[in-house]
């Protein structure tokens, strides 16, 4: 498959190149502008933000200690007819998803009712039995979830993952918003654009909302946990706590103090009730999980048990991201909320079943083919753009544990234009929304982070490799 | 606001601080060796690398040879000496990352802003030509956090903290020069204006950026005692160690207020800062300068770690 083929959906113009109604305003702004205006803001735009800091890190590249997210300023643009019915999608599975952890944390119906094969969870790492039998407070596991989302035609949008852990690149949806509002006000003022800013205030409210039992009677305080300056996210931690008007901790800061969770403050040591935390599961608590870990703080799990602090998102919610687990998600969304599904799967073959390996082996060529715990773009093999001897390396792996595996066909993922030297060039594009979830109810801030492949034709849009970023516009009705 | 907070914005205007004064320390230097042969250029350098409490390190790596683009460089961007500029910067705006959420855009933006340019100019060695850009590039940064602080920051715990990071910070460092220059000041040892006083007054004057305020003050009249006297008791100097001790007084006098809680801290400062205010330079010449010095230098280092366990800096 030519990854660049025409067959893609291009979502500015069709295939007779006129323009789509969604661009339509931003198309006509574009005409009027002066050709070099827009690589002269992008140099602007870059200064800007090495400026500000807005870095990235990448683990194992000693060079480049902190990296800039490339940004491409012409923004990625959905109609608020499309984006209605998206939204609708979304809130179905994230109330799916919370209730799927619900009870696979309790009495897995769903496991018993013969839907999901209990395999999937024997040995997962993912699934922490310390979370059996336990209810976090509000009854919200997924505070905060990323949707990936991938266009395929005109109304035709497919989750390809989701991110029910700790999604993360929201503070990049904000900045881009930002940079293009300080670098063409204007076009703002010519298109409405549905606003985002607001979206730390509304998480720190949905936060709150979640507080435990112990923070009765008064106003909750709410931290953000990071593992530090190190981290690949450290950026949008700090961005996320300031924002919010959050203490942003680090383990180092916290222990236990009269069966509550306390920070090291000027003062003496002062209770926190919610922690939006951005380690992971396995360094959250060297005494129930990962004992060497010093990103955590000792004996928070039996904290949380006993109601003394919000962990967002709840330990255990990862098993939601489980790829194989994905692969259920139909039927999933349809066996807790009684619906159909409003947004599709991307066809996914489990190479633990004997006939899906059968066909995945003979058509490794043509498929994508990743790891079910896997994150980020790492350890997976994409046919189209893989040699021989990397497909057949891959074949030995694939066959040693099949289960350790699931395919996807690769899709012709939609395009948005991005600037190149020779102008407008149409790139392959996803779209991550974020999703609040409160006992208030789900509230999905409009857009998400578009997430752009800058290579002609390439597949991979991830930032970690080399993957750019775009503002992502819901238009106003 | 967090102990940990608390910790990098004290050390964060500490290393600005530090970073300032290390390069106006180099200036006076560059200034002194242009003027002198080449032996007492030599000493000259040998004094900034004292000052600075870098002999051991620079003479294990080079020797007794004190050439001045040696030294600059050793001082600004040797890897050999871990406490160069390029990493008081790096170290400054490290500190300025992890406290992120309690400074402003305006002084994160500063900061980082001059690390690139620094680092920049840093990247390769520093020449003689080149000195001069490199030091108002130093001073400048601190300067232009200084006004975003001034103009954006709250005037809260966290302000107060970074202020007392600055003053201590700038205590020990005119303290410093003085215990290292502390000869040239003594008036026994002075030809009453004989022009090499007039030279080594005026330089130790420049390192402190005190040189127009003195003359101004002094109608250009240059005399040891009075330039002892202008940069340890005069309140009007921002760099005398009275006015560091006033303006830490009433730094910890807020903390005080907003935490309603007196420390041990307060009453090391307090003690010093009476000290400060009840002597004449005639009676600290009398107990002599040098034991003076020494015992300001031990006490402002105790008050300095005294203020990080009062509000508990670190576990």
């Amino acid at each position: 498959m030519n990854n660049s083929s025409p067959s893609s959906y291009d979502e500015m113009v069709d295939a007779d190149g006129a323009v789509r109604p969604a661009y339509a305003g931003y198309r006509q702004w574009f005409e009027e502008q002066p050709p070099d205006l827009l690589r002269r803001k992008g140099s602007e735009a870059e200064a800007f933000f090495r400026r500000t800091g807005i870095t990235f890190n990448v683990y194992g590249n000693e060079d480049a200690e902190e990296r800039l997210i490339p940004f491409d300023m012409v923004p990625r643009i959905i109609t608020a007819h499309q984006w209605r019915k998206l939204s609708r999608g979304i809130e179905q599975r994230v109330r799916a998803l919370n209730a799927f952890l619900h009870d696979l944390y309790h009495r897995q119906e769903i496991v018993r009712s013969g839907r999901l094969p209990a395999r999937l969870l024997k040995g997962n790492e993912a699934f922490l039995a310390q979370m059996a039998g336990f209810t976090p407070p509000g009854g919200v596991y997924t505070h905060i979830v990323g949707i990936d989302l991938v266009r395929t035609d005109e109304d035709e949008f497919m989750v390809l993952e989701d991110n029910a852990r700790t999604p993360s690149g929201v503070s990049y949806m904000l900045e881009n918003r930002e940079t293009m509002m300080a670098m063409f006000p204007e076009l703002f003022t010519r298109v409405r654009v549905r606003e985002v800013s607001d979206y730390p205030r509304r998480l720190a409210r949905s936060l709150a909302a979640c507080a435990p039992p112990a923070a009765r009677g008064h106003k909750p305080v709410v931290a953000v946990l990071t593992p530090g300056i190190y981290n690949s996210a450290y950026f949008e931690h700090a961005f996320l706590a300031d924002q919010m008007g959050a203490e942003l901790v680090e383990g180092s800061d916290l222990r236990v103090e009269n069966g509550r969770i306390a920070m090291r403050t000027t003062r003496g040591w002062q209770p926190i009730d919610v922690i939006y935390r951005r380690v992971d599961d396995e360094y959250l608590d060297p005494l129930s999980f990962n004992p060497s870990s010093v990103l955590g703080v000792a004996g928070i799990m039996d904290v949380y048990r006993a109601g003394g602090v919000t962990i967002a998102n709840a330990p255990g919610t990862g098993i939601a991201d489980d790829k194989a687990i994905y692969s259920f998600m139909p039927e999933i969304v349809e066996f807790y909320t009684g619906e159909k599904p409003i947004l599709k799967n991307v066809p996914t073959w489990r190479c633990s079943e004997p006939d899906a390996l059968k066909y995945v082996l003979d058509n490794l060529a043509d498929l994508v083919v990743k790891e079910v715990h896997g994150s980020g773009g790492y350890g997976m093999l994409i046919g189209p753009t893989s040699s021989k001897k990397e497909i057949a390396a891959f074949e030995i792996k694939l066959r040693a544990r099949p289960d350790n595996y699931i395919a996807q066909p690769t899709l012709s993922l939609s395009t948005v234009p991005i600037l190149t030297k020779a102008g407008l060039a149409p790139r392959h594009v996803d779209l991550r929304p974020f999703v609040l979830v409160s006992p208030n109810g789900i509230d999905i801030t409009p857009g998400g982070l578009t997430r752009v492949a800058l290579k002609k034709g390439s597949l991979v849009v991830n930032s970690s490799q080399g993957g750019g970023t775009k503002d992502s516009w819901v238009l106003d009705d | 606001m967090l102990g940990r907070s608390a910790n990098g914005i004290f050390w964060l205007f500490r290393y600005l601080e530090r970073a300032e004064n290390t390069a106006r320390l180099i200036e006076a230097g560059f200034r002194m060796a242009l003027t002198r042969d080449t032996r007492d250029a030599q000493d000259e350098w040998r004094s900034v690398i004292v000052t600075l409490g870098l002999q051991g390190a620079y003479e294990a790596k080079f020797g007794l040879d004190y050439a001045g683009p040696q030294v600059f460089n050793f001082v600004l961007r040797d890897k050999d000496n871990p406490g160069n500029v390029l990493a008081m910067v790096e170290g400054a705006r490290q500190n300025a990352r992890m406290v992120r959420t309690g400074i402003t855009r305006e002084v994160w933006e500063t900061v980082n802003e001059s690390w690139m340019r620094l680092k920049e100019l840093l990247a390769r060695p520093v020449t003689d030509a080149r000195l001069g850009l490199v030091i108002d590039t130093i001073r400048r940064q601190s300067t232009e956090v200084r006004g975003a602080m001034e103009g954006t920051m709250l005037r809260n715990d966290i302000y107060n903290f970074a202020r007392m990071g600055t003053f201590i910070e700038r205590a020990d460092n005119t303290a410093r020069i003085l215990d290292v220059k502390y000869y040239v000041l003594l008036p026994s040892l002075s030809y009453v204006g004989s022009s090499l006083d007039n030279v080594q007054w005026e330089n130790v004057l420049r390192s402190l950026a005190g040189e127009r305020a003195y003359r101004w003050l002094n109608a250009g009249r240059m005399e040891a005692r009075g330039i002892a006297e202008f940069l340890i008791l005069d309140g009007r100097f921002p760099r005398s160690l009275a006015f560091c001790y006033g303006k830490l007084q009433s730094n910890l006098a807020h903390l005080a207020r907003e935490y309603g809680a007196h420390t041990p801290a307060h009453d090391i400062l307090n003690a010093a800062a009476a000290r400060l205010q009840g002597i004449t330079i005639e009676s600290i010449f009398e107990q002599g300068l040098h034991q003076f010095i020494g015992d300001f230098i031990a006490t402002n280092s105790r008050l300095g770690a005294q203020i990080q366990r009062d509000y508990r800096f670190t576990e």
